[in-house]
């Protein structure tokens, strides 16, 4: 008898908890040193506490992560949380029926939750118009100037005084072209940095409406006289060779820090990939301006993707939902992140907290990202939130390869990119108005 | 001399048995989904499916107002017949030269039909690295020679470039149904032609290519459905369809809008347009190439 008592403790002992741990999944798009992160958060988490166990699975890039997530909720197995690109945000507020808001799960599971800690620039990108959190602000990055010291040594440049300006740059560019180099600069995500946040960043409107954030009959607008500078400019520097197109995405990233191309305009969170691999010295800088523009430069406009809580699981589950965000919110969890990744902080106590550290000042750059993004926004620059956003960035970056090659000028590039994004939109608006 | 080709069987259920499972087959993975494509094709609904709404043939109008989907057409039609005409060619010509290979032939056999064995993703990544601008080791060569290889803004390299990979793909079935064709024709026909003062040339053209058209008409068939159907990984790897719209084929768009785009309707719409098409050829073919083939 003794022994059976024994053996059944022991039985239940293993057995018991294993049971009562509510499974959390969680499927991303971080490869690489970033999928490292996320399966760390993850595990530091399960180790933090018992009840819940978050399982990150790796999907891919964002669009197969965003195809998959919306396959398996057809199918009636979605994940609980699903990570997803800033692209997909207006898709994602219009699927009402397939997502639980974020403030939502908070309160329903009794967690404290302040959507004022939040960086407002960030929050303010995935909060509905009447004021509520939908998705979790996971990891958001934003354009920076990224360069190579080493070359920029080796052409007569001072490593220590990056280019400010766009006419800076291309005076960089044709130094380092002479001094042999083959790739001067180059960017990712044309669509992103040399549009949207080119916008914002010189507080011009990229689309009517307060981008997108004021309604849904909101129209592109990129195709100002501002605006055609800068792409006639760019299509200059690439028939000169100052500029080389690397190709859509984020491709160009690998050009840059394989010591390929010297400047590169990319996202924030290419630091940590640059820290591991590059054999170089390398600095991050603020985006360029045009200095005779009036207000710029304002602020930048996020990139990255957020944590959607997807709809029709148990109630127990959302609460470990709740409690993984409550502990990715905790300033010392968001403030390892934001060093480890380049990504920016997702909390003002976060961003304090490594300012104290003393991180910035070792790490020279790295706060980059944050000044860009913590200033006090216009309407023109707190974000750019648009309906089928994926098709109008494929729609720009194939007008703009068209500029590249020389066959359309900056200027019908420009027009022919806002009429058929035009199209996009209107078909949004739409199909959303009912 | 007519010889009673068809088969009788003495009961009428046999038959039916014997062709049930490929009946099943054909049902679960081409009607239903073909019926599938046709249903979806008027509704248009929300990403994760949790609005549907009846839109009749709008998805259809919309394709027929848009000029660059018209376009791809242009750019599909190139794309398949240069696919199927450098595979089947190049195919051919590998299996001849395999078939009066003695020493070593099972060498280079598997060696040709590996790339089967290659999923379309992965072959339009390795040309891709191969011709990838300034650091690619073709494009590099390219650049030795005096020409500047760059497929991401120029319109020709970039076609060049889903061609090859897409044809390279395609050749190890190509090959072998050749050289199996090759091998089923007797010997003694071209023994005798040779006697007869025939030279390798004539005896290919006169006997040996005239006996494989069965086999080249079937690859015909074969090829074109592969073009227009199965090279959506290939172009998605490796240009995405650019630079602009010029290497956007019909198949790359029903992906791209249906797994990117997430717009199901419009995708579904585009597929039955693709599945006509491909029917309407196929007819064609059977109808008209097929007289000129010799069984």
């Amino acid at each position: 008898m003794k022994l059976k008592t024994v053996v059944l403790s022991t039985a239940f002992a293993i057995v018991l908890p294993a049971h009562a741990q509510t499974e959390i999944q969680w499927w991303h798009a971080m490869g690489g040193a970033l999928g490292e992160w996320v399966n760390d958060l993850a595990k530091e988490f399960n180790a933090s506490q018992s009840e819940y166990k978050v399982v990150p699975t790796f999907k891919g890039s964002y669009d197969e992560t965003l195809t998959s997530g919306i396959a398996a909720f057809r199918a009636g197995n979605a994940p609980h949380i699903l990570q997803v690109f800033e692209v997909g945000t207006a898709n994602m507020m219009a699927s009402k029926g397939a997502i639980v808001p974020v403030a939502q799960v908070m309160k329903d599971a009794g967690q404290k939750f302040d959507p004022s800690i939040y960086v407002p620039a960030v929050a303010g990108y995935y909060t509905a118009p009447n004021g509520q959190m939908l998705s979790f602000p996971f990891n958001s990055s934003t354009p920076v100037f990224h360069y190579n010291k080493d070359a920029f040594k080796a052409a007569g440049l001072d490593p220590e005084k990056p280019p400010l300006t766009w006419p800076e740059v291309t005076l960089a560019a044709a130094k380092l072209k002479a001094s042999g180099h083959k790739c001067p600069f180059t960017t990712t995500y044309v669509g992103w940095t040399q549009l949207e946040s080119f916008s914002a960043w010189h507080n011009v409107e990229f689309a009517t409406k307060r981008n997108g954030f004021g309604g849904l009959d909101t129209r592109l607008a990129f195709n100002t006289p501002l605006h055609v500078r800068h792409i006639e400019n760019l299509a200059n520097m690439a028939k000169q060779g100052l500029f080389v197109y690397k190709g859509r995405g984020n491709t160009a990233d690998a050009t840059f820090v394989s010591g390929e191309c010297a400047m590169a305009t990319a996202t924030s969170a290419l630091y940590g990939n640059i820290k591991r691999n590059a054999k170089f010295a390398s600095g991050i800088s603020t985006l360029p301006y045009y200095p005779d523009v009036p207000g710029a430069p304002q602020n930048t406009v996020i990139g990255g993707a957020s944590l959607w809580v997807l709809s029709g699981k148990k109630p127990a589950e959302y609460k470990g939902v709740a409690a993984f965000f409550a502990y990715l919110s905790k300033p010392e969890v968001a403030a390892a992140s934001h060093q480890r990744t380049g990504y920016l902080p997702v909390t003002l106590p976060s961003f304090q907290l490594t300012d104290k550290s003393g991180f910035y000042k070792q790490n020279a750059g790295t706060d980059v990202s944050v000044t860009q993004m913590i200033r006090k926004t216009t309407d023109k620059s707190r974000g750019i939130r648009l309906g089928n956003f994926l098709q109008i960035r494929t729609v720009v970056d194939e007008e703009m390869e068209q500029v590249w090659g020389g066959k359309k000028s900056a200027k019908e590039g420009l027009d022919d990119a806002v009429k058929r994004g035009n199209e996009y939109l209107e078909r949004f608006e739409k199909a959303n108005k009912s | 001399m007519a010889v009673e080709k068809r088969v009788r069987f003495k009961s009428w259920w046999l038959p039916w048995v014997l062709i049930a499972p490929q009946m099943a087959i054909v049902l679960a993975f081409f009607f239903w989904p073909a019926g599938q494509a046709v249903y979806q094709s008027v509704l248009q609904q929300d990403a994760f499916g949790t609005s549907t709404v009846f839109v009749g043939l709008e998805n259809f109008e919309r394709l027929v107002n848009d000029a660059s989907y018209l376009e791809s057409f242009w750019t599909t039609a190139f794309f398949s017949v240069a696919v199927a005409a450098c595979g089947l060619s190049i195919a051919l010509l590998l299996a001849v030269m395999a078939d009066r290979i003695v020493r070593g032939a099972m060498v280079y056999k598997t060696l040709l039909i590996w790339p089967y064995a290659v999923a379309p993703a992965v072959a339009g990544v390795l040309w891709l690295f191969m011709f990838a601008p300034s650091v690619g080791i073709v494009s590099f060569t390219l650049q030795q020679l005096g020409l500047e290889w760059n497929h991401l803004l120029n319109e020709k390299h970039a076609m060049a470039l889903i061609v090859m990979a897409a044809v390279w793909k395609q050749i190890s079935y190509n090959f072998l149904f050749f050289l199996a064709g090759l091998q089923s024709i007797p010997k003694s026909l071209i023994e005798a032609a040779a006697i007869d003062g025939a030279g390798p040339w004539r005896r290919f053209w006169t006997i040996v290519f005239p006996l494989l058209s069965p086999v080249t008409f079937f690859l015909l068939v074969i090829n074109i459905v592969y073009a227009f159907f199965e090279t959506f990984a290939i172009v998605d790897t490796a240009t995405q369809g650019g630079p602009g719209k010029e290497t956007v084929i019909l198949v790359y768009k029903v992906y791209y809008d249906g797994f990117k785009a997430l717009d199901l309707g419009g995708s579904a719409a585009q597929s039955v347009v693709l599945m006509a098409i491909v029917i309407v050829l196929t007819v064609i073919q059977f109808r008209y190439v097929e007289r000129k083939v010799q069984y």
